[in-house]
């Protein structure tokens, strides 16, 4: 009995090459918890480092080496998928989360260390928080936290069956939760965004799981490919199906953090740590969005028409609201998460169109904005005053003043986020309004317009601050990082302008592989 | 490939940029001096070029040059001169050095800086007039904002945050509008022609657009002229500006830039979507003489001397868009004349009058009067500078005015005879500006205006000398101008209206 039930389930297949990128951050993760087991304190951070580094050093080889034509292949029975795309937003995750990595590692702009508490179990503000920041300790917890959440990504973008999907996105999120409430200053603050982050991020969590349930539900399958032959072949029920695609939809938009369900977003930016910002809004973003293309483009694809409008709504919705809101922001960071859902809103337009210029647009586009907004964060963290970073707009009058080569940086990445021709921005806002008018959706690309129309504003506003405006007598000042910060800054600055002059580099490579398998 | 002279000429400036961030210790120039030799040497070039160019030739292009740029999307960076650009760089080259040299009063701090975004601003131009790549002439379109955006921001009055700001969201949603109507350009040009192209040639030569498509395509890049060279009720950001930017800078903004807008009417709008620009030419038409008219009696009414200039310049937009769409070739050559005519006279009102603010730190007419016995010379310049500006014969400005309301008169009657009362109000703007400056009883600390040096005055002749030649002799620029316009004509396939009364020809 037992050996006939043996007989019919198959072997599974497990590609250990292809799905290596995963299993190295894995690893990684896993060596990382063995040093907080036996190191001693003082040899953690750097051992952490170490790992760190080189596991992010040899995944991204792994995905070089492998991401050619040949390389692109379903992996793990199929339920991961390894093709154009996926090998595209891992590559990308990768680098992102590098420089999200240097921002974590700086521990020379602020005098009492890195970006995080000393110790979280802490109380803010009592006397033991003290002593241990006297004492120098660091919570060096982040870093394995940091690589389980990377491999978690990995797998995200790369899923290819909802239950795949929902525990890549469990392992990506459960770590971020516990990061955001980590901040060093301004506490108590960032515990409330880690519990509103955990208190929000489950429920879509769940509804994402339901959604999936009722997929199954309604198609018998898990993995994309066959969702996507069930939807075609079956004709019963379509109330079940609309359902499951708007729960697993809703949870996705909540992910990318899309209007309406986007509400999460600027608490959580502006408590967390600014590394763990960068990390959110750049690697975050990535594979949020990536794994909302594959969900939708290869399951849901057979739906494009009943799905479409849904998406062209909250697209204008998300435009809009996140610039208009913006505009009323005075803090920098909460500004730049506004920023970020705007920026997810015309990311949703290029999505929308669904086909595969659409594909490519869209990665590109990622691609761009992960830069340029870790970018941006990494200034911040520069950008001081006695009491942590200083993030209140209004301070920064005439920082160009004190240091013109912060300000210009900065500028250049406002430009970016503006969509100023010669800027990563502009391509990738070129690169989405084509894709939406080559899908036909060109009222959308007005709507976006109108709406880069009014985010230019509150970018504008930030260079006019620092530069066309006189000093405030104890306004901030700006500290000189140590080499990490500096090349996490020349990076993104190097990748915003090439992107922007020569943006054939990149279309090239993302054009030859924006098919998607299934 | 050609010698690259257009390329040259457009590095220049971008070079001379960097340079100026060269630690003087290995410089043996000074800044100022880097700027103005470098456009110097790009007037130079210029000129080579200008004599080298075939006015006989039947080619729309000369010089080109290109480069593939982003051949997904079929973009090349391509380079060409056609005979309205080579006028508007000349333009554009020789009042770069006038306003670096005449503005040398106006940023004692930050003088680097300044010169950068300067020589910024002519790179800009320059490559927006040579652009023969639609893709690349938007991306310079929205780059060219920049350099003004700090021109005014960083230099400009105490309301210049408010004023750089308004001026980057205008530009910025002309530009974005003209960016949605690009790429539904480039689909339609894909789906019809078979392959994706920006090319300006390309798609004025090869493409016939369905009646709709035009339509919206056509609004869609007018748009952005319209609130480039302001026509009202587009134009108020152009005040604001004017009143808080330093006079060079408006000279640049106002001289040369906002040229792009009635360049691209001419040299994009028109041979690109000639259908729709004849349907639209009426209503136009219409605007551009409410613009006139309007642009006119405001500037009456403004207490402030900047401002005035820039109503004065809202109502010349208004003469270069009638012109343009008078579809006659006199309307169109006027046009070009008036261009050249009305960037020379700004020149010289703005640049004069930045002499007289920059030592009293306003600008408000009130607080001047009675100059024309501190400072005889400033005063005859500025009148000199105003008259032009208000078309007297024997001036740039006539010529081109005469032109642009005889080749508006052949067709649109009534609008013509409209347009021509502005010639009176431009009387009232203009003597009685210049009565309230510089005759009458003498303001208290008139006495304390120093009158322009022999060096200031040497900079500011080239601009006299100019007006005046182009007022006798404008055959260089109809010379230059006429075979494109010609092809722009027969492109949107109009034709001159033949005079009514016909001599017989011996034969």
């Amino acid at each position: 009995m037992i050996q006939t039930v043996l007989n019919t389930i198959p072997t599974p297949s497990f590609e250990y090459a292809l799905l290596s990128p995963i299993l190295i951050m894995f690893l990684a993760a896993c060596l990382g918890v063995l040093v907080e087991a036996f190191f001693s304190i003082e040899k953690r951070r750097f051992a952490h480092l170490i790992i760190v580094f080189t596991s992010l050093l040899f995944a991204f080889s792994a995905v070089a080496l492998q991401s050619g034509p040949k390389g692109r292949a379903l992996a793990a029975s199929g339920t991961v998928a390894l093709d154009g795309p996926g090998w595209i937003l891992q590559g990308t995750i990768l680098l992102v989360a590098t420089l999200s990595a240097l921002l974590f590692a700086e521990s020379k702009v602020d005098p009492l260390g890195d970006a995080f508490a000393s110790r979280a179990s802490t109380l803010p503000g009592g006397e033991e928080e003290k002593t241990v920041t006297k004492l120098g300790w660091t919570q060096t917890e982040i870093w394995p936290l940091f690589t389980f959440s990377i491999s978690g990504m990995l797998l995200f973008v790369t899923a290819n069956d909802l239950l795949v999907l929902f525990v890549a996105l469990e392992v990506m999120s459960l770590p971020l939760y516990l990061l955001a409430g980590l901040a060093r200053r301004r506490r108590l603050l960032s515990q409330e965004a880690a519990l509103k982050y955990f208190i929000l991020g489950a429920l879509a969590s769940g509804i994402l799981l339901f959604g999936s349930a009722l997929t199954y539900a309604y198609t018998g399958s898990l993995e994309f490919g066959q969702i996507s032959n069930g939807i075609s072949s079956a004709n019963n029920s379509p109330g079940l199906l609309t359902a499951a695609i708007a729960l697993v939809a809703v949870g996705m938009l909540f992910k990318v953090g899309a209007v309406p369900f986007h509400q999460w977003v600027p608490d959580v930016y502006m408590g967390s740590p600014t590394p763990v910002t960068s990390f959110m809004a750049g690697a975050v973003k990535v594979a949020a969005f990536g794994g909302l293309l594959r969900v939708f483009y290869v399951a849901f694809g057979a739906l494009v028409w009943d799905w479409r409008p849904l998406i062209w709504v909250v697209a204008g919705l998300t435009m809009v609201v996140g610039s208009v809101i913006a505009l009323a922001q005075s803090d920098f960071k909460r500004m730049l998460a506004y920023s970020s859902i705007s920026n997810g809103g015309f990311i949703l337009v290029g999505f929308s169109a669904t086909n595969r210029p659409a594909i490519a647009a869209v990665l590109i586009y990622l691609i761009a904005y992960a830069f340029a907004t870790v970018g941006a964060f990494a200034l911040l963290t520069l950008i001081r005053e006695q009491a942590g970073e200083s993030s209140t707009l209004i301070r920064w009058k005439g920082l160009g003043k004190k240091s013109p080569l912060v300000a210009s940086l900065m500028s250049l990445f406002m430009l970016s986020f503006a969509g100023i021709p010669l800027t990563s921005g502009f391509t990738a806002k070129f690169g989405v309004f084509t894709a939406a008018i080559s899908g036909g959706a060109t009222a959308l690309v007005l709507v976006g317009v109108l709406a880069s129309v009014i985010a230019a504003v509150f970018y504008v506003r930030v260079i006019i601050l620092m530069f066309f405006s006189e000093p405030i007598p104890d306004g901030p000042f700006v500290v000189v990082p140590s080499v990490f910060t500096t090349i996490a800054i020349t990076a993104s600055a190097l990748v915003t302008i090439i992107l922007g002059l020569f943006p054939q580099v990149i279309i090239d490579l993302i054009s030859s592989a924006s098919v998607f398998l299934r | 490939m050609n010698f690259p002279w257009l390329l040259i000429i457009l590095l220049i400036p971008l070079i001379a940029a960097v340079l100026l961030f060269i630690p003087k210790k290995y410089v043996i120039f000074k800044d100022q001096q880097i700027a103005l030799y470098s456009s110097l040497i790009t007037l130079l070039f210029v000129i080579v070029v200008a004599l080298q160019f075939d006015t006989s030739s039947n080619a729309t292009t000369q010089f080109d040059i290109s480069f593939d740029w982003i051949p997904v999307f079929g973009i090349s960076f391509h380079l060409g001169l056609t005979g309205i650009s080579l006028v508007l760089i000349a333009l554009t080259a020789v009042l770069t050095p006038i306003v670096i040299l005449a503005t040398k009063h106006e940023v004692q701090k930050k003088n680097k800086e300044f010169l950068m975004w300067i020589l910024l601003t002519e790179a800009s131009a320059l490559a927006v007039f040579l652009a023969r790549d639609l893709f690349l002439f938007y991306v310079v379109f929205e780059a060219m904002l920049i350099p003004i955006f700090f021109l005014v921001g960083r230099f400009g009055g105490p309301r210049k945050n408010a004023a750089a700001l308004k001026f980057i969201l205008f530009g910025l949603a002309g530009g974005l509008v003209m960016l949605a109507a690009l790429i539904w350009l480039y689909f339609a040009a894909a789906t019809q022609l078979g392959r994706g192209t920006f090319s300006i040639s390309a798609l004025s030569n090869e493409l016939n657009l369905d009646v709709w498509t035009e339509r919206w395509l056509f609004l869609g890049f007018f748009f952005a002229f319209a609130l480039k060279a302001p026509m009202v009720p587009g134009h108020t950001w152009l005040p604001d500006t004017a009143e808080q930017a330093t006079p060079g800078t408006s000279t640049m903004l106002i001289g040369i830039l906002d040229k792009v807008g009635t360049y691209g009417m001419l040299a994009i709008l028109l041979p690109i979507f000639p259908n729709a620009s004849k349907e639209f030419a009426p209503v136009i038409i219409g605007f551009a003489v409410f613009g006139v008219i309007y642009g006119a009696l405001i500037a009456i009414a403004q207490k402030d001397m900047k401002r005035t200039f820039a109503y004065i310049s809202i109502s010349h937009f208004g003469f270069i868009v009638m012109g343009i769409f008078s579809f006659t070739s006199i309307g169109m050559i006027g046009s070009t004349i008036y261009m050249v005519a009305h960037g020379l006279s700004t020149a010289g009102l703005f640049l004069t009058a930045g002499y007289l603010i920059s030592q009293k730190d306003n600008s408000l007419i009130s607080s001047f009067g009675g100059l024309t016995k501190a400072a005889p010379v400033m005063t005859g310049l500025f009148l000199i500078s105003g008259l032009a500006s208000i078309a007297l014969p024997g001036m740039a400005g006539f010529v081109a005015e005469f032109m642009v309301l005889t080749g508006t008169f052949q067709v649109y009657k009534i609008p013509a005879i409209i347009a021509t009362l502005a010639i009176i109000l431009a009387a009232v703007y203009m003597l009685w500006l210049y009565q309230r400056v510089f005759t009458g009883i003498e303001s208290k600390d008139s006495k304390n205006i120093i009158d322009l040096s022999k060096k200031q005055i040497l900079v500011l002749s080239p601009i006299v000398v100019l007006t005046v030649l182009f007022g006798f002799y404008p055959a260089p620029i109809v010379k230059i101008a006429e075979a494109t316009i010609a092809s722009t004509m027969s492109s949107i396939g109009a034709t001159d209206p033949q005079p009514i009364i016909k001599t017989e020809v011996n034969k």
